[in-house]
């Protein structure tokens, strides 16, 4: 009796190792679909950005001050009449990350401080959400009212001030952009700043410090390192952005640092070089790929930076 | 007691007066980024409502046989592609006699829709026992109409030259519209049509089928994916450089902006595997691989939160690793997995410039009927009428949007409905 | 001595004070005066509302929003509680150290410095300097970080951070400064250090310090007061309670048959 039992007993087992190692398997190999994803967006944009720079050399691609992409028309026309430097690129998006972050930032840290340390459960709970609700509109609302509405209205009122205002400015897209961001950096800071311990609140409180001395003296300095993180990854974020400066800032490569001109971005470029009527292997449309490239290695570059901060903050206080 | 530690003394006032300050300066800023989401919606709805009303006009036709179909045939595509400008034409000049020159004609014709005539042929070669008939029918008004009679355009406002729609136009629609032969009625073809060029005659369908038929994609790869890796880095993992590696990737590509993913569906979807351009297919391929690491982190920390009581009671009663997880802790997280999984469909659903890279930028005006059809997205339509130049794509954009962000309600008030529901407590 | 502390009047008083944690009752009816320039201990079994009692006299209860304090506390001829007191200032003029020393992440100079910085108790840059070395003189930490000055007050060992805390106090020259166990988390030699500092600070100052340790207690306080279940059992001399108590409560707490 126990002799047959014991065979079973060993036979189905084997069955069921080998259906547990079948599935851990399986698991394993869904999970390698993230890395295969990092390694195909690698290799996607470096192998078209590395015939790109075949055709364009990378000095003129990194250091060059103009952008006009263009490629011969004819097969015998010597050599690329257009320029492809990213400067003017870069610029633009930085000039309008600049002023989306300057428009961000106090808007999102005061939100932050006040919903952590001032408001009252009722209204932390009302405006929470709300705030929230911003991060998940659409960007092409975003740029669609950016365009509509705001692009005219700086216009407009620029004209009453005798500014010559373009149509289509790097601040209308800027400043439509930085309310995109305020939930990024206000949600973040909300929990860096909660994490700050309560005794040394108490500390300051008990020599007599008011509710907003502790905050600006004491709480925000120590949450400084967790909120760097946090304006970090929403200048990632808006350096990714496409959607609001395809519709609101404009084509023009300007090297410039003046809010009212139109100013082009590396993202807008990228839409451009790559929604039209071309070869795939034009100059043309690998520039995309070459514009993409830079622009990963410099959001990944934040990210990393940024996660790094804010890990070490709150390994600080854990 | 010394006057410094009283309210009233004036060395405190200062200070305290700094923190009501500083106060007021965070309630102007919650202020400020609310009162902005709050005008933006307002604008976008008083800008598109009024894009689900069409004007429509009344025009007494003739289905003359002679003018429809000579020969008698029937045949429909005959019917269809006939001549039926000047039958419209007739039924116009019976209430304005005067326009008998050809170009005042042109003009008049010019007051409805450029798809009248297509409208009446589908009529006629769905019921060709009108031919012979007389009767009232309504038709789509011109853009230029549609939005001089919802008082969009303000004669007075703009000098008759840099106007579409002339002085005498307008004296015309008067009259039609005395004679109650102009109408405003509920604007079905939004909902039923696709894309044109002529803004009273375009409508949502083909982009909201190639929305959905692109999130069907994404969910069907993305949700187990993101499922089945959450669970093998919470439940079976030991900490490895394998599985750190993992991590470090899933947390990189969160951050990626969504652009590149587009690159990468063009490079590899399109290029190298030449999968069909502009298709939910590999919309929702490149959809799936961007929402992967919202769901994989969301998953996880469900995960976490399901209690190792649960674990360990089922693995002392001799489950195995497999049985353990899959009988056990997986049900008991699901609802919050897939609470986490619609709220990344529902970004998803928002995602416009990856598909732009695949080429969901055409214009499409049949309607896609599955994942290999050529289709659009809403957010993408949205942004391809807000780059049109005609003044009725406006109301479109905007009544687009509207409908978008329905959706979005809709679908972040489905995954909260479902988390309530489903939620066990443990 | 007990002479000295009968002519002088106590610098604070607290009459009658209940104190409430949303229904339960921490503090009953307990009155007790606290004299000038000396160490007053409060003792007593864990969970008796030592703590809670102590924290009564800076208002910090105030910062918990369930807690409610009755009774009457007078300082400077006025009862703190009232709502012409403005709760700021008083607490520049009673200092609280605490039971873990919460140093704030900035250099040694900038926490003694944060407190006149905040009430703006000096003039010029040379001014704020002498206040922060008189005040870690005082501390007796100054010769150990004298050099260092910049660097984090976290990078300072246990006791030290406890004594910066200390000088971080003195520094807003408070009249009563209470702790709070402040030697709880410290070895015996830091302890020894601080208690040391205690009895020279009396001079300047009236300290207020609940204990878990009767031995504390005994070494460093002239007045102590007993507390058991949230009341006040006995309160005087602290030689004569610990050698010959009048409650019963008093002498098997301090022989150790309960707490």
């Amino acid at each position: 009796m126990n002799e047959s039992q014991d065979l079973t007993l060993r036979r189905a087992s084997r069955l069921s190792q080998l259906r547990e190692y079948a599935i851990q398997g399986a698991l394993i190999a869904c999970s390698l679909v993230a890395i295969f994803t990092t390694i195909g967006i690698v290799a996607s944009l470096a192998f078209e950005a590395i015939r790109f720079f075949g055709k364009i050399p990378i000095q003129s691609f990194l250091f060059g001050l103009e952008w006009s992409p263009q490629t011969a028309i004819r097969s015998d026309q010597v050599g690329a009449s257009g320029a492809f430097g990213v400067l003017p690129l870069l610029t633009g998006t930085l000039l309008i990350s600049f002023i989306a972050m300057a428009v961000a930032t106090p808007l999102g840290l005061l939100s932050a401080v006040y919903l952590a340390e001032f408001a009252n459960a009722k209204t932390r709970n009302l405006v929470k959400p709300m705030l929230e609700l911003l991060a998940g509109i659409p960007t092409v609302v975003y740029g669609f009212f950016a365009a509509l509405v705001v692009a005219p209205l700086i216009r407009g009122g620029g004209a009453e001030f005798g500014l010559q205002i373009s149509s289509e400015s790097a601040l209308a897209a800027g400043s439509v952009m930085g309310i995109m961001l305020v939930p990024y950096i206000s949600s973040l800071s909300d929990d860096v700043i909660n994490a700050v311990p309560q005794a040394i609140r108490d500390a300051s409180y008990g020599m007599g410090a008011t509710h907003t001395e502790t905050v600006t003296q004491v709480v925000l300095p120590a949450a400084t390192p967790g909120i760097i993180g946090s304006l970090l990854l929403a200048i990632s974020r808006a350096i990714g952005e496409t959607m609001i400066v395809v519709m609101a800032a404009g084509l023009a490569a300007n090297l410039t640092a003046n809010p009212f001109e139109a100013v082009t971005t590396m993202t807008v470029q990228i839409v451009t070089l790559l929604t039209g009527d071309q070869e795939f292997d034009s100059a043309k449309t690998l520039a995309a790929f070459a514009i993409a490239l830079f622009l990963l290695v410099l959001t990944l570059g934040l990210n990393i930076i940024a996660l790094r901060l804010v890990d070490k903050y709150k390994r600080k206080y854990a | 007691m010394p006057d410094y530690l009283l309210t009233t003394s004036p060395q405190m006032a200062k200070r305290h007066a700094r923190h009501t300050r500083f106060q007021w300066y965070g309630r102007i800023a919650i202020g400020i980024s609310i009162s902005f989401m709050l005008l933006m919606f307002t604008a976008i709805f008083f800008r598109g409502i009024g894009a689900f009303q069409k004007t429509m006009v009344a025009v007494d036709v003739q289905f003359t046989e002679s003018q429809i179909d000579p020969s008698g045939a029937r045949d429909a595509t005959s019917l269809k592609q006939a001549n039926y400008k000047p039958i419209l034409l007739q039924g116009l000049q019976q209430v304005i006699p005067g326009a008998t020159e050809r170009r005042d004609r042109n003009n008049l014709y010019k007051i409805l829709s450029n798809g009248a005539a297509f409208d009446l042929g589908e009529r006629v070669a769905n019921n060709p026992d009108l031919i012979g008939t007389s009767e009232r029918v309504w038709v789509a008004a011109s853009s230029e109409v549609d939005l001089y009679v919802k008082g969009k355009i303000d004669p007075e406002e703009i000098p008759e030259e840099l106007r579409r729609l002339k002085d005498q136009d307008i004296a015309w629609v008067e009259i039609l519209r005395a004679s109650g032969q102009i109408k405003k009625k509920f604007n079905t073809a939004f909902f039923t049509s696709g894309d044109s060029r002529n803004p009273e005659m375009a409508g949502i369908l083909s982009a909201a089928l190639g929305s959905f038929f692109s999130l069907l994609i994404c969910f069907l790869i993305a949700f187990p994916l993101g499922i089945l890796t959450a669970v093998y880095l919470e439940e079976y993992a030991k900490k490895s450089r394998l599985t750190d590696i993992i991590e470090v990737n899933i947390n990189n590509l969160a951050a990626v902006p969504s652009i590149v993913f587009g690159l990468l569906g063009l490079a590899i979807f399109l290029n190298f595997f030449n999968l069909p351009r502009s298709t939910p297919l590999v919309g929702g391929m490149v959809l799936a691989l961007m929402t992967l690491p919202t769901i994989i982190i969301a998953s996880r920390s469900i995960l976490r939160s399901v209690p190792q009581a649960t674990r360990d009671a089922a693995l002392g009663l001799g489950a195995s690793k497999t049985q353990t997880t899959f009988h056990h802790v997986v049900p008991l997280a699901m609802p919050g997995m897939l609470t986490g999984t619609i709220l990344g469909m529902a970004r998803a659903l928002g995602e416009t410039a990856p598909l732009l890279m695949i080429g969901m930028v055409a214009f499409i005006v049949d309607v896609p009927k599955g994942v290999t059809d050529v289709a659009t997205a809403l957010p993408v339509q949205i942004f391809l009428w807000a780059d049109s130049p005609e003044k009725g794509f406006v109301e479109l954009t905007s009544a687009a949007i509207m409908v978008l962000l329905t959706f979005l309600i809709l679908m972040n008030i489905f995954a909260v409905y479902l988390r309530k529901k489903l939620e066990r407590r443990w | 001595m007990s002479t000295d502390m009968q002519a002088k009047q106590p610098i604070m008083t607290a009459r009658n004070v209940d104190v409430f944690y949303g229904k339960k009752q921490a503090i009953d009816n307990v009155s007790l005066d606290i004299p000038e320039n000396q160490i007053t201990a409060l003792i007593g079994p864990s969970g008796c509302g030592k703590s809670t009692f102590l924290r009564c006299f800076n208002r910090m209860n105030d910062t918990i929003q369930i807690c409610r304090v009755k009774g009457d506390i007078q300082f400077a001829g006025q009862d703190i509680y009232d709502p012409k007191v403005d709760v700021v200032a008083l607490r520049s003029r009673i200092g609280m150290v605490f039971q873990k020393a919460n140093p704030f992440p900035k250099s040694i100079f900038d926490n003694v410095a944060y407190g006149p910085r905040i009430h703006s108790l000096s003039e010029s840059k040379d001014h704020l300097e002498d206040i922060v070395i008189t005040s870690l003189k005082r501390a007796g930490l100054y010769d150990e970080v004298s050099d260092r000055l910049d660097e984090p007050g976290t990078s300072l060992s246990g006791g030290q951070q406890q004594r910066l805390c200390i000088a971080r106090a003195i520094a807003v020259d408070p009249q009563i400064i209470l702790m709070d166990e402040p030697c709880s988390a410290l070895d015996p030699i830091a302890t020894a250090i601080i208690e040391e500092l205690m009895d020279s600070m009396k001079e300047k100052y009236t300290i207020v310090i609940v204990t878990h340790s009767m031995q504390q207690a005994a070494r460093v306080s002239q007045q102590t007061a007993f507390f058991h279940l949230g009341e006040l059992v006995e309160s005087g001399d602290t030689e004569a309670i610990f050698t010959n108590p009048e409650q019963e409560r008093t002498q098997n707490y301090i022989s150790g048959r309960i707490g």
